[in-house]
């Protein structure tokens, strides 16, 4: 049944459909293949290393972010939820790698929870309601680290950074756990039917009696609590806490990496891999170009084009529906 | 708005009073609050009230209000500008490199590439039935690239040669600069054109309601594509005074000034869904972000940390009375 079907859909629509559920993929293919053919050593173990451990920290952002777009909102708080679990990791490092990683968690969990707040149950909407506390929850992490960087040299906390099994780096690893769990938190369990129901149609979603508020809540604390990973591994890898860079601008990236990875700004879809997809795009686009010197100026300009490339395939979609 | 909704059913005088406050709470919100902060500071503080202090908190808060009024306007068709901060920036590179060919020069290529930019963007968002927010994310990505490539990576800072240009940013009457009456201009054309012109009142009607708008046959792709030139067009005359002001066009001004404009515009009074708002509530959130910083500036041992969590958790407190009092409202 379902092979008539697909016979008797449009040749135009199949194409154009084919482009929305694999162009990520298929860009990632074009981008390895032309880098097979102009970048020498790209396809060495040292450089795919290299760029994975760069992808992690946006990919993880993206994760809790695609969660946010999935339920018809966005979360541009990241960024200060990442500079916060940074600025409280050299406090309680001295308690060990373990403490000082979930008083940052906790900590990013507050800025997950002041969103969740305001959004769920006072309805603010959420691109106002995260621009506030983007805007001071950098501010409360600059106080907590006492407007300065602080460099952390416990061990065993620079090898969450830099440490390694075997070929795989650590925060790779984690990252991999993160999009397991996520993935199936979206496709398996309730709480992920619920969101993408949410974000398809609110009002539906309350008439059939879903605890609307509850889901608005988690998902914005997930969001966070992913940016607090994020920022300690960050921190790990730099070796310092830095509350007034770490994560400028990750929210811009985040955003990208989901809507390329073909999740609707109009919610109630949430594309896990493709989230994944659309990170490792960017990624190898900005690795590409550094590669060959291409200026800053000219990559930002190519990611402006892909981004409005993707989401114009993506209007497509809603289109034909 | 909804004072006309018939399933809200009879209204009680107390209701109507309470509706009335509501909506009076929402428009001049901001501007009570400023003068409360007036005249709290100026009690606080002797060094605040001074003509020399207060002649700088306008120039200071003139060229984020002439963004302001063009985020307005993109606003209240129920659309954003990301873009504005970089648009900023270029305007301000153009203007020191137009310079070399005079006042007119300086101005006028700026302004053209903002308009051409502004006209790219909306007519995107118009035309294409793309999201202004990705639209403008592309914007704020290409244009920042656009400057960047201007200025050699942005280690280049070009001069304002032109001293009618610079004049323009540093001269004035009366104490005050010229860009503070180029803002008030601004905000009485924008106001004028928002309240008492055909296209003003369709501005208003497409946020409003979009779709009843394309039914009464109002020209929504085409308002669409003039708010965002408009925006772009305040975004590269303020980066251009603002090159003018500080003699040089600075290529990495501008970043996260998108968001000052829209928390001005939304303490303001201005709902980020579209339809309803003004002007004179975006001078005033202009204003109060500007004197926010003022005074905690005159506190002398507070830093910018201290502003940016104030800005921020004022900025919350604002849209949180926003949505308790709309939902007054609609009961």
């Amino acid at each position: 049944m379902s092979q008539t079907l697909t016979v008797a859909l449009p040749r135009r629509a199949t194409v154009v459909g084919f482009f929305q559920r694999y162009g990520v993929y298929l860009a990632i293919v074009i981008v390895l293949v032309v880098n097979l053919a102009v970048t020498p050593n790209f396809f060495t173990l040292d450089n795919v290393r290299v760029q994975l451990v760069q992808v992690v920290p946006v990919l993880i952002v993206a994760l809790g972010m695609a969660l946010a777009i999935g339920t018809e909102g966005i979360d541009l708080s990241v960024g200060a939820s990442m500079a916060l679990a940074a600025a409280v990791i050299p406090l309680y490092i001295g308690y060990g790698v373990v403490p000082a990683a979930l008083i940052a968690l906790a900590c990013s969990l507050l800025i997950g929870l002041a969103n969740g707040v305001m959004i769920a149950v006072i309805g603010v909407q959420p691109i106002v309601a995260t621009l506030s506390l983007m805007v001071a929850g950098r501010g409360i992490a600059l106080l907590v680290a006492g407007e300065q960087l602080r460099s952390v040299t416990d061990p065993g906390f620079l090898a969450l950074g830099r440490g390694a099994i075997g070929p795989l780096p650590w925060s790779v690893l984690i990252a991999a756990v993160l999009v397991a769990i996520v993935a199936v938190l979206v496709s398996r369990t309730t709480f992920g039917k619920q969101l993408v129901a949410l974000g398809g149609s609110r009002r539906a979603a309350e008439l059939a009696g879903l605890p609307v508020r509850r889901i608005l809540l988690v998902t914005y604390l997930l969001s966070a609590a992913l940016a607090g990973v994020a920022g300690v591994i960050g921190t790990a890898r730099l070796g310092a806490s830095v509350p007034s860079t770490l994560g400028n601008l990750v929210e811009l990236s985040a955003i990208t990496a989901v809507v390329v990875g073909g999740t609707p700004l109009s919610g109630g879809q949430v594309r896990v891999i493709g989230t994944v997809a659309g990170a490792l795009l960017l990624q190898l686009i900005t690795a590409t170009l550094v590669k060959h010197d291409v200026s800053d100026a000219y990559s930002q300009i190519a990611q402006a084009v892909i981004i409005l490339l993707a989401v114009y395939i993506q209007r497509g979609r809603a289109v034909q529906r | 708005m909804t004072a006309i909704d018939p399933a809200a059913g009879p209204s009680t005088s107390a209701q109507v009073w309470r509706e009335r406050l509501a909506g009076l709470a929402q428009t001049y919100g901001a501007a009570v609050v400023l003068v409360v902060l007036l005249v709290v500071g100026s009690i606080a503080f002797p060094a605040f009230p001074t003509a020399s202090n207060l002649a700088n908190i306008a120039t200071q808060s003139s060229f984020l209000l002439i963004v302001g009024v063009g985020m307005t306007f993109v606003i209240l068709t129920g659309g954003i500008d990301l873009s504005v901060g970089s648009q900023y920036a270029l305007g301000g590179v153009l203007a020191a490199y137009g310079s070399a060919w005079g006042l007119g020069g300086g101005l006028l290529l700026p302004l053209v590439v903002c308009v051409v930019i502004g006209l790219v963007q909306g007519a995107i968002v118009a035309y294409g039935g793309l999201a202004p927010f990705i639209v403008t994310l592309a914007g704020l990505l290409g244009v920042r690239g656009l400057v960047l490539a201007l200025t050699g990576g942005g280690s280049s800072t070009p001069l304002v040669t032109d001293p009618a240009l610079s004049a323009l940013g540093q001269g004035g009457v009366a104490g005050l600069r010229w860009p503070v009456f180029i803002a008030l201009a601004a905000v009485l054309v924008g106001s004028v054109l928002l309240l008492r012109s055909r296209g003003g009142q369709a501005v208003l009607a497409v946020g409003g309601s979009e779709s009843a708008s394309v039914l009464m046959g109002l020209p929504v792709a085409r308002v669409k594509l003039t708010v965002y030139t408009v925006s772009g067009v305040c975004a590269g005359l303020a980066g251009a005074l603002t090159a003018a002001y500080t003699s040089s066009g600075v290529p990495t001004v501008g970043v996260g000034l998108e968001l000052s404009a829209i928390s001005a515009v939304v303490i303001g009074g201005t709902l980020l869904v579209g339809g309803r708002g003004n002007l004179v509530g975006t001078t005033a959130g202009v204003l109060l972000l500007t004197v926010i910083q003022n005074l905690i500036n005159q506190v002398g041992s507070l830093t910018s940390s201290v502003q940016a969590v104030v800005s921020g958790g004022f900025l919350a407190v604002v849209v949180i009375l926003q949505t308790v009092l709309a939902r007054t409202q609609r009961l």
